[in-house]
């Protein structure tokens, strides 16, 4: 077992135990229109505006397959390197709730469109680690309850009922709350680069049931626990935690655990039992007759996946080959919208490795501090990529990139017109730095005859050339000149 | 012109068209029948206004030259179809109030074909029953009484209100629904034509859901050529119907008299079955005979599985039904019970009061061979014996064009005799619901009386999508029956 695994083994008082994770991410299908309806599907709205006939499921009324859904999940399976499986059927399953209009959901059960794929997760210490995908497959989203509207009565919202869904189910294949984590925010990422699933998990866009059990390392899987309705990384992190725990002091007290199903409690960072009368369900799943077997034709799921995407694997590897480090590659990819704005910053005309920097040491780092996306920041992929080719060209330094960031980032402006215009322009004539250098020299003899012992000290030349020179010289030019005028040999 | 509400569809249409009568006159014709009958329960709801609303109309149509195939001709629309604005009752308490916002593809299409409705016909709750006796609204009553007996009986089920409508002169035609027969047997006992389709040849959109891979819409009227125009004004492929089918609707009408001649007619021995009446085993005789005589060609042939097929019937269609009932809960339209404690509460107080106990039972029976456990045992092995019923057919198609074969094991019998009974009453289906399970055509026409007077049908049986030649065999057995029986109109007021 390699130090990394053996880090996330918790610790009991039996020796460690494993946690072994799986999950069933609900991702929303980026669509206009409902799965089995023309209803659209903007979130928000009034509530019931946005439900027709068939998801009120009134009397007669037939559910019609949306064919872009469809597409949606295929080009999702593809994107999750999956088996796109040609025949897939639609079943209805059945309970009674008020924000379930026609007593059943319509899912796919036996035959799913998407069989088996695998994701790539990136963890800490560069470790990549392949979490197997078991299914993706169709189905409808219900309505929701509304509880708190009303002393004695509760309402029911349908904009909900009929979206489309894409269930995602992994094998058991993660070993800790980071794993699980890092699962979804590369999902996340996947969904968002082929633009079938916004993976805004605040609006609901993106749930998980989570899948816990315990073991010794190398025992067969143990019993598990599922915890119902997550819609936040951090929670997930915090419920896993929670449960695995409680499963192994269970264990380590000489009890059992019994498969059940569980509700995460943010507020206490706790699970709980839900009721049993929540999930005694028997959902009597049979194929729904109203639909026709789902029968897709290759040439057609061919397309789709000659117009993919490039997606966060593929992308980094590019960016690596572009001489990126592999951390900085990693970085610009995690977010959809920070590798577009990367290369956009290219397309302008910025070096690779450059505006990497540039982009991960400056720009994002401001973005965040402030609490921006990248899509909302002030500066525009150009600008950046301007004032990144600017530092390239030795037309301004470093210090000034900095300083011109800030104006245009309150001010906004054309970088270069403004370098010009207020006079930011990096000092590169020779004759003007040398000028600088000799009088620095001249008037610090005291610490020439330092600097000749400690050639280390040509640093304090440097920092006062550029002080007197109002930062515009450019420094690896005042570094040699300063050098020269102390005979003090170049070095690597 | 006197005696309007005994015109076949067609002769009123030629007399509409030739302006021998106007539409407005047929309908008030029509209303005063349906007044003169509400004994006989066979509608729900009359819509008196709306039908003279559209009989205006359609006079303007027709006085301006452009009138349409059904243009001016009162129809009667069983309570199963959705009509926009006009109550929609699928015969149970649970929707005893509910008004439907939209229309149901196959009316309208009557509609732009410009028909005038009536109103809407009794039948048995949720289209659950052979004789119209499990409606909330109560038993429809067939106009038909045995010689000598003023005992009611029933008009067979489930489309019985739109087969008495049809058969007592109150509507020129009526739309009707089969799953396992509704449209069959009620045409059989009241001496009315009625046809099946093949399943995906009319939409469901609209209707209200039994059985949804069984359910098929079709006419009930007084000849086969009546059904031949009002199907084609029915059919049609329709992109809100997933199994709706794209294939284009032919001309029945057109090649109705084209005669049997060179056609084979295959006689299922497995439908010589025991509890069939010996005056049903003799018409069947005789209709083989008829269309020999035609020219046809009459050879047995074996449909295997056929002794399956009840069995497979009671477990798909209360399968389907239990699930495409649940959304009847209360919550959103229909009935709701007063009074309720909780949300288990009104589910089960809303239900239990909304559906009568036929629908009930169907709905245990369904949820029971869904559940964990007994899927495989029922449903499942139900779904493969559909396949064997369905083979037995395609096999059978080798041989012949098409099948003749009894509508129903008897007449029609007293309201009463058998409602307590459900198996009984399920042995009833026993020729038609093979059909329903292949999705095949059918088509039921009056072959002759028995010895005390009441209708007896005949079933054609035809490969898919094949209506134009089943109507057309239909057409020649009809000219040889020469049946012309009516029932004495008893039930209006000296």
């Amino acid at each position: 077992m390699s130090t990394e695994a053996k880090n996330k083994l918790i610790q009991g008082s039996t020796g460690p135990w494993e946690v072994v994770v799986g999950l069933e991410v609900h991702c929303q299908v980026l669509s206009k229109a409902k799965l089995f309806s023309g209803a659209s599907t903007v979130f928000g709205a009034d509530p019931n505006s946005q439900v027709s006939f068939v998801d009120a499921a009134m009397p007669g009324m037939l559910p019609v397959i949306n064919r872009y859904c469809v597409e949606q999940a295929v080009r999702t399976g593809l994107g999750l390197k999956a088996k796109i499986n040609l025949f897939s059927v639609f079943d209805r399953k059945n309970y009674f709730y008020p924000d379930l209009p026609a007593g059943y959901q319509i899912s796919q059960y036996k035959n799913p469109i998407v069989g088996e794929g695998e994701v790539l997760i990136d963890l800490p210490g560069g470790e990549v680690a392949r979490v197997g995908i078991e299914r993706l497959h169709l189905e409808q989203d219900a309505g929701k309850s509304l509880h708190d509207q009303h002393p004695d009565h509760s309402f029911v919202d349908l904009n909900r009922s009929g979206i489309a869904l894409m269930e995602i189910v992994t094998k058991p294949d993660l070993r800790s709350s980071e794993e699980a984590a890092a699962f979804l925010k590369k999902l996340r990422a996947i969904v968002r680069y082929l633009g079938t699933c916004d993976g805004n998990m605040d609006e609901g866009s993106m749930r998980a049931d989570v899948n816990v059990s315990v073991r010794k390392p190398g025992a067969p899987l143990n019993t598990r626990c599922e915890i119902k309705n997550m819609n936040s990384v951090r929670f997930i992190v915090q419920a896993i935690e929670f449960e695995a725990r409680r499963q192994v002091d269970v264990l380590e007290s000489g009890g059992t655990i019994h498969q059940q199903t569980l509700l995460f409690d943010a507020k206490n960072g706790e699970t709980r039992p839900m009721r049993s009368k929540e999930e005694a369900h028997d959902y009597r799943y049979f194929p729904d007759p109203d639909l026709l077997p789902l029968e897709l034709e290759q040439a057609w799921v061919d397309g789709i996946a000659s117009s993919l995407p490039e997606l966060p694997d593929e992308k980094k590897n590019h960016f690596m080959e572009m001489g990126l480090s592999s951390y900085d590659a990693l970085v610009l990819v995690a977010e959809k919208e920070a590798a577009d704005y990367f290369e956009a910053m290219l397309k302008e005309g910025a070096e690779p490795k450059a505006a990497a920097n540039w982009l991960n040491n400056e720009y994002f780092g401001r973005l965040n501090k402030v609490g921006l996306a990248i899509g909302d920041g002030p500066v525009s992929a150009a600008a950046n990529s301007a004032i990144v080719q600017m530092i390239s060209a030795n037309v301004i330094s470093g210090k000034t990139a900095k300083d011109v960031l800030d104006i245009v980032w309150s001010e906004g402006g054309d970088p270069r017109s403004l370098v010009e215009s207020r006079g930011l322009k990096q000092v590169t004539d020779t004759g003007a730095i040398e000028e600088a250098v000799d009088k620095v020299i001249a008037a610090n003899p005291d610490k020439v005859a330092a600097a000749k012992a400690k050639p280390s000290l040509v640093g304090w030349f440097v920092g006062q050339v550029m002080k007197a020179t109002g930062g515009k010289a450019n420094p690896v030019s005042v570094n040699a000149i300063v050098k020269e005028r102390l005979g003090i040999p170049e070095e690597g | 012109m006197s005696g309007l509400t005994d015109l076949t569809l067609a002769e009123a249409r030629d007399a509409v068209a030739a302006k021998k009568v106007s539409s407005s006159e047929l309908t008030e014709a029509f209303l005063k029948a349906m007044e003169a009958a509400r004994s006989l329960n066979a509608f729900i709801t009359e819509t008196p206004e709306r039908a003279f609303e559209m009989a205006a109309a359609s006079d303007k149509r027709i006085a301006a030259g452009n009138a349409r195939p059904l243009e001016g001709l009162p129809l009667a629309i069983k309570d199963l179809y959705c009509t926009k604005g006009v109550r929609t009752t699928a015969g149970s308490k649970i929707l005893h109030n509910y008004v439907p916002q939209y229309e149901s593809t196959v009316s309208q299409n009557l509609w732009d074909n410009g028909a005038v409705m009536l109103g809407k016909a009794n039948l048995d709750e949720f289209a659950m029953g052979s004789s119209n006796e499990t409606s909330y609204f109560g038993p429809c009553i067939s106009p038909w009484r045995a010689k000598g007996s003023d005992a009611k009986l029933v008009p067979g089920g489930s489309s019985g209100g739109s087969a008495c409508a049809v058969s007592a002169n109150l509507c020129l035609g009526a739309t009707a629904t089969d799953t396992g027969g509704s449209i069959r047997t009620p045409a059989a006992v009241t001496g009315t034509t009625g046809i099946k389709p093949t399943y995906g040849r009319c939409s469901r959109w609209g209707i209200v859901a039994f059985a949804s891979s069984l359910d098929q819409a079709g006419p009930i009227s007084h000849t086969v050529r009546d059904c031949a125009i009002m199907l084609k004004a029915m059919a049609s492929v329709d992109p809100k119907d997933s199994t709706s089918v794209d294939l284009p609707v032919p001309d029945y009408e057109a090649g109705l008299e084209a005669g049997v001649k060179g056609l084979r007619i295959g006689i299922p021995k497995e439908y010589r079955v025991e509890g069939t009446s010996p005056e049903i085993d003799a018409i069947w005789n005789k209709g083989a005979d008829w269309l020999k005589a035609q020219g046809a060609e009459i050879v047995e042939v074996s449909l295997p599985h056929t002794k399956y097929a009840l069995p497979t019937y009671y477990i798909v269609a209360p399968a389907e039904a239990s699930s495409n009932l649940a959304r009847y809960d209360g919550v959103r339209y229909g009935h709701r019970a007063e009074g309720i404690e909780d949300l288990i509460d009104l589910y089960q107080k809303s239900r239990a009061e909304g559906f009568g106990s036929e629908v009930r039972r169907r709905i245990l029976i369904g949820t029971y061979v869904l559940s964990a456990g007994y899927y495989d045992a029922y449903y499942l092995r139900a779904q493969k014996l559909r396949s064997l019923i369905a083979r037995d057919f395609t096999e059978a198609f080798k041989q012949c064009d098409m099948l003749l074969t009894p509508a129903t094991p008897g007449p029609a019998f007293a309201i009463g005799e058998k409602i307590s009974d459900p198996v009984t009453m399920y042995l009833y289906d026993v020729f038609t619901v093979t059909v329903n399970l292949a999705g095949l055509p059918s088509l039921v026409l009056p072959a002759g009386l028995t010895e005390s007077g009441l209708p007896l049908g005949l079933q054609f049986i035809g490969k898919a999508f094949d209506e134009a030649t089943l109507l057309r065999a239909g057409r020649a057995l009809e000219v040889a029956a020469q049946f012309t029986a009516k029932p004495q109109p008893w039930w209006r007021a000296p």
